[in-house]
């Protein structure tokens, strides 16, 4: 089989850049909120085209098509669940006519999001149930040309291996990142450590996995270090947030400026992240400034914790959750009954 | 281990609510459900089993939530133990006139389709005894209030994860303080993007960092208001 686009980069740089936030791009072209970002692909294609391209010319040799809420669960909301099929393709096909016309290679990664639905004995949602809704998303985002799929602002790890077994159903490489917000660790408690060890007991394990999202460039270095210290031999990707979403006077803005995040994109360079990009509030002056710095500073030593908060900015918990006894619980027991 | 085996029936009352307590934060369902039933067998008032064992257990499983030592799964599994529990002294805490925990209409706000954030929070809070109706995602004004008028609850709840719906929480309180209604209930606010400062500039009565704290917020707030004379 023939090596797909991503590895083929990968192997041959040190370093790759992907895109920005999608959402926040959106908003600022006018998407109405409540409005699901996906009818966009076929409602206003220009825009979605738009998106794309700005990506590809700030730089980046990665960008992820508009498809993150395009599963079945997410598009019943909106009574859309019959067209998982053509959003997703046409999401992927517009991606692949903005990469084909780049003049460098570009990869199209087919963005797959969370179910929103949580997993049985707590919730409804089975891992077979939750297989079929990812591989229909992966069938659309293949056919519409993506390069690999890029699932991503993962909280369960079941969830992260439904989408694992989804892609290799449908014959895709993949990708994978989780979304660490909650003391250090996903909303279901994964540590850092833990993905990192959990995505080499995959049958179809990913090209690449890492953080996205979370709380701020700060606490999703602190994860990635995490990954390090782990012993990842895999590519790591870091997709951090421009800062911290404020509240001023009525409006509100991510604080992280395009300095800040060229700042984040060198450390994390330099803690030997493979793949970096932002998340949220990630604007196309933040992708040119993360690609400038990028190229033009050179390589430093491994950034330690306390680089991170010197350059960053303060951690959001005091412990990023791994290590020790910290996730365990506290309480004195009184027995348990077998 | 056999040693270990407890036999539910055999604890005295004081020890049967500690181990109330443990089998809640295990999230052990049935050992829940025996336990209630064995208080209620033994005379106790449901109004005391559900607030001396369920809820008290409950608050030291949404205080090790909010103190990032227990994650959402074990919390969940809590919730649905307190709620098997539940189940058994609800028709008798209502045959007994027993003061409720309270009412909360909970709903994402118009523009927003995110909800974990807010399911989780409505779980915690059946969790801890309150009753729970969900209006859902991308709710209007209009659907607020006609929750509000049905269900005459206790508490709002609105969630937003967008820094772009946020703001319509302002309207929704705004329309409240139009039709003199705003002070009739307690109004709690969360989501991702929201912060305390947030919170007090639109009106809210609290701001909620997770489903632990709304959890928290409400008790405290319910307290105040059963706690206030009658206007």
């Amino acid at each position: 089989m023939a090596q797909d686009a991503l590895s083929k980069l990968l192997s041959s740089r040190d370093w790759l850049m992907a895109d920005g936030a999608t959402g926040t791009n959106l908003f600022n072209m006018g998407l109405e909120a409540g409005e699901p970002p996906e009818f966009w692909n076929t409602d206003r294609p220009e825009n979605i085209r738009a998106l794309y391209k700005a990506a590809v010319d700030a730089g980046s040799d990665i960008f992820l098509t508009n498809t993150f809420g395009g599963n079945s669960a997410r598009l019943k909301l909106h009574s859309a669940q019959g067209r998982v099929r053509e959003l997703n393709r046409v999401g992927a096909a517009l991606g692949r006519e903005i990469a084909d016309a780049a003049g460098r290679t570009v990869v199209v990664a087919g963005s797959v999001g969370p179910t929103g639905e949580i997993f049985e004995p707590m919730g409804n949602l089975t891992h077979a149930l939750a297989v079929e809704i990812f591989h229909e998303q992966a069938e659309g985002l293949k056919e519409g040309g993506a390069d690999v799929l890029w699932v991503e602002t993962m909280s369960a790890f079941e969830e992260y291996a439904a989408a694992a077994e989804a892609a290799a159903l449908a014959g895709m490489p993949w990708c994978g990142t989780m979304s660490f917000d909650t003391a250090g660790r996903t909303m279901m408690g994964i540590t850092s450590a833990a993905l990192a060890a959990k995505v080499e007991t995959l049958a179809h394990p990913p090209i690449a996995f890492g953080a996205n999202c979370g709380v701020g460039a700060s606490d999703l270095m602190r994860t990635v270090l995490g990954f390090d210290a782990a012993g990842a031999s895999r590519p790591i990707i870091a997709k951090g947030n421009a800062g911290i979403p404020k509240y001023h006077e009525g409006h509100i803005h991510y604080d992280g400026t395009p300095e800040l995040m060229a700042e984040y994109a060198v450390l994390a360079r330099d803690a030997g992240v493979r793949i970096i990009g932002g998340c949220c509030g990630t604007m196309p002056e933040h992708l040119k400034a993360m690609r400038a710095a990028l190229e033009s500073r050179p390589m430093g030593p491994r950034p330690t914790v306390d680089d991170i908060r010197e350059k960053l900015g303060a951690f959001s918990s005091a412990s990023d959750g791994t290590g020790d006894t910290s996730g365990d619980p506290k309480r004195e027991r009184r027995g348990r009954r077998g | 281990m056999a040693d270990d085996e407890i036999i539910l029936s055999e604890l005295s009352d004081d020890e049967l609510v500690l181990q109330m307590h443990d089998d809640l934060y295990d999230g052990l369902k049935e050992e829940i459900e025996e336990a209630v039933n064995l208080l209620i067998a033994r005379g106790w008032a449901p109004y005391d089993a559900l607030t001396k064992a369920l809820v008290a257990g409950m608050t030291i499983v949404g205080a090790d939530f909010r103190d990032g030592i227990l994650f959402v799964p074990e919390v969940l599994l809590a919730a649905n133990a307190m709620k098997g529990g539940m189940a058994i002294l609800k028709p008798l805490l209502i045959a007994t006139g027993a003061p409720r925990m309270g009412k909360m209409v909970i709903g994402t706000v118009k523009g927003d389709i995110h909800d974990i954030g807010k399911n989780l929070v409505g779980m915690m809070m059946e969790g801890a005894g309150f009753e729970v109706r969900d209006l859902g995602i991308n709710n209007s004004v209009e659907k607020y209030l006609a929750a509000l008028e049905e269900e005459k609850p206790d508490i709002l709840g609105m969630s937003a994860l967008l820094t772009t719906t946020m703001p319509y929480m302002k309207v929704v309180i705004d329309t409240m303080k139009e039709k003199g209604m705003r002070d009739d209930y307690i109004v709690l606010v969360g989501g991702a993007p929201l912060n305390e400062e947030f919170s007090r500039a639109i009106g809210a009565d609290a701001y909620c960092r997770d489903a632990a704290v709304a959890v928290e917020t409400a008790k405290a707030y319910v307290a105040r208001k059963h706690n206030r004379p009658n206007v």
